[in-house]
């Protein structure tokens, strides 16, 4: 019945999709990529119908039968849709579980994956909402792309840093400082613990700032940094820019300055560009830290748009060595349970289907390697504990207020969240429970520096704790 | 005093013997093969320090790291020394902290 397309005998008109794309039988292959989907559809529309929609137009079909179908094997080619599920504690919407042959995408090219997946039918009329909420890369397909360029440990290699979290800070005001003074502001971070100091996504090349200023004096801060602490130094040189030749023109001039790190936003810059940036730090030896503004357009809804696990491995496969995840414990938005799941999606080798996290498949990585998580946004010294129990040590942590903001300066700051760290690491090691006797710890490492007993005073244990927009389904059922 | 830091604890004040022992505890919880490495000061942001003898495969006994640590100390006057803890399975150091300080 359902191999029925090619052999039967041409007839114009419009079909149920569910005849030839919805296959419950369908047994998956581990060569297919699979997609889940959260549909919610129009009144009226059987459940069986819309999922075979989603599939028929994130793949081979169209909303009417051609002739040229029968010169094609669709059989072959089709996206199925092969399971539906009910969403815990909301019935206006369903999973819909879509399995695409590999050949449907081009080897190496998560843009082409992504103009299939989440196209045109995202505007389907049969459809109120469709989420893409996970996809199952094959191993066979993630092998075709590059990754990111380093990953952890070359990157720790390279930077000499072992046993602990690295430490960041993005430069504050964003936008109006001169090169020159900008770079006082990398120096003091840096001079004063830190690991990396960041451009902010917005500073690009502004007529404040142009690029070229703001790298060498940049370059000259971490130098001096360097020779001044003896610990290797970096600052993410964003090297976001209107064009792909302008943002290689940049990235080619922190090369020839020396420097271990540019920056790019995945999102806003795109895939086509992040996978061509991403090749050429590997071939140049340079590390890349992704920001993703544009996210919580795409990610925060819980009905429309493209959960930030798919768009994280998506940045996985087009390649970057850090990304930004969210805090679980800042001003922003995360789950922890959500928040654990995709830390491991971008740092392990396999990750296991775990509902209770938001994973809906296995996801076996290969060889690629893993990235950094990077957590940045309103944090600052007294959240430290909770972030080493949450991130483990293959994270970046990055205080910019809580670092910029202290009563003394940059490089007060820096020694305070330098401090804060580096005990509760020791705390950890010792066995002691951070999340239940941060407070003691952080309280007993200010006894011997009053950097960060002030840094403690200035911020107290501040708490935000808003309730999450998009909390996962399992959990808003429970 | 020198503004010199040596990577991961070097923001904290000098360890107890405690303190330490504490650490290469943890090193070997965790399945990581201990050693112990030393360098001139002059020389410490290099990525290659000398080995004393080979990794510490197998050991359990922090005492014997630790002992192993005090010996390279006492042979290399002047040196900075640290314990490194090799993680064979994800090819790195899983930890690298100064034990003594020139």
């Amino acid at each position: 019945m359902a191999a029925s397309t090619a052999s039967s005998r041409y007839s114009a008109g419009v079909k149920d999709y569910r005849h030839t794309y919805w296959q419950p039988d369908y047994a998956v292959k581990d060569t297919d990529l699979l997609a889940c989907f959260k549909i919610t559809p129009q009144a009226g529309v059987p459940r069986e119908e819309a999922a075979a929609a989603v599939a028929a137009e994130s793949s081979t079909g169209t909303w009417t039968t051609v002739w040229t179908d029968l010169l094609t094997d669709l059989e072959h080619y089709k996206g199925r849709a092969y399971r539906i599920e009910d969403v815990p504690g909301d019935p206006s919407c369903f999973y819909a579980f879509v399995a695409y042959p590999i050949d449907l995408f081009e080897e190496g090219s998560v843009v082409n994956v992504f103009t299939s997946l989440v196209g045109n039918v995202f505007g389907f009329k049969a459809i109120r909402a469709l989420r893409l909420e996970d996809v199952r890369f094959p191993i066979a397909y993630v092998m075709t792309c590059g990754g990111p360029p380093h990953g952890i440990q070359v990157e720790r290699d390279k930077m000499d840093k072992y046993g602990r979290p690295l430490l960041g800070c993005t430069i504050k005001p964003k936008l109006g400082l001169s090169a020159k003074n900008y770079g006082r502001a990398v120096y003091e971070c840096l001079r004063g613990g830190l690991d990396f100091t960041k451009d902010d996504e917005n500073v690009n090349s502004q007529p404040f700032m142009r690029w070229r200023d703001r790298f060498g004096f940049v370059a000259e801060a971490i130098r001096k940094a360097e020779s001044k602490t003896g610990e290797r130094k970096g600052h993410y040189l964003n090297v976001t820019a209107p064009t792909p030749e302008e943002m290689y023109r940049r990235a080619e001039f922190a090369k020839a300055l020396g420097m271990p790190i540019v920056m790019h936003d995945f999102l806003t810059g795109g895939f086509c560009a992040n996978t061509g940036l991403a090749n050429w730090c590997r071939e140049n030896g340079v590390l890349l830290h992704i920001h993703r503004a544009m996210h919580a357009v795409i990610d925060r809804d819980r009905h429309h748009g493209i959960h930030f696990r798919v768009l994280l491995k998506a940045l996985r496969l087009s390649g970057g060595d850090h990304l930004h995840t969210g805090t679980v414990v800042g001003k922003l938005e995360g789950d922890r349970q959500a928040t654990l799941g995709w830390i491991d999606l971008l740092r392990e080798r396999f990750v296991n289907e775990d509902r209770s996290r938001g994973i809906f498949f296995d996801q076996d990585w290969g060889a690629m390697p893993g990235a950094f998580a990077v957590a940045s946004g309103g944090i600052h010294v007294w959240h430290m504990p909770a972030l080493l129990a949450i991130f483990g040590d293959d994270a970046v942590f990055q205080f910019g207020g809580g670092t910029l903001g202290h009563p003394w300066g940059n490089a007060a700051g820096a020694a305070a969240n330098r401090v804060a760290l580096e005990a509760c690491v020791e705390a950890r090691n010792r066995g002691r429970d951070l999340e239940k006797e941060g407070k003691d710890i952080l309280v007993a490492a200010a006894r011997s520096s009053p950097e960060l007993k002030a840094a403690m005073e200035t911020w107290k244990e501040i708490r935000f704790e808003f309730d999450t927009v998009d909390t996962l389904d399992v959990a808003r059922a429970a | 005093m020198s503004d010199i830091k040596l990577g991961t604890f070097s923001y904290l004040p000098p360890m107890s013997a405690e303190r330490i022992r504490a650490q290469v505890d943890y090193v070997l919880k965790r399945g990581w093969s201990p050693a112990i490495e030393h360098t001139e000061p002059q020389n410490v942001g290099g990525s290659y320090w000398n080995m004393w003898q080979l990794p510490l495969f197998g050991e359990t006994s922090a005492e014997r790291v630790l002992a192993e640590a005090e010996a390279c100390r006492k042979a290399n006057p002047g040196h900075v020394v640290r314990l490194i803890g090799y993680d064979n399975v994800r090819q790195t150091l899983g930890t690298a902290f100064t034990v003594h300080n020139a």
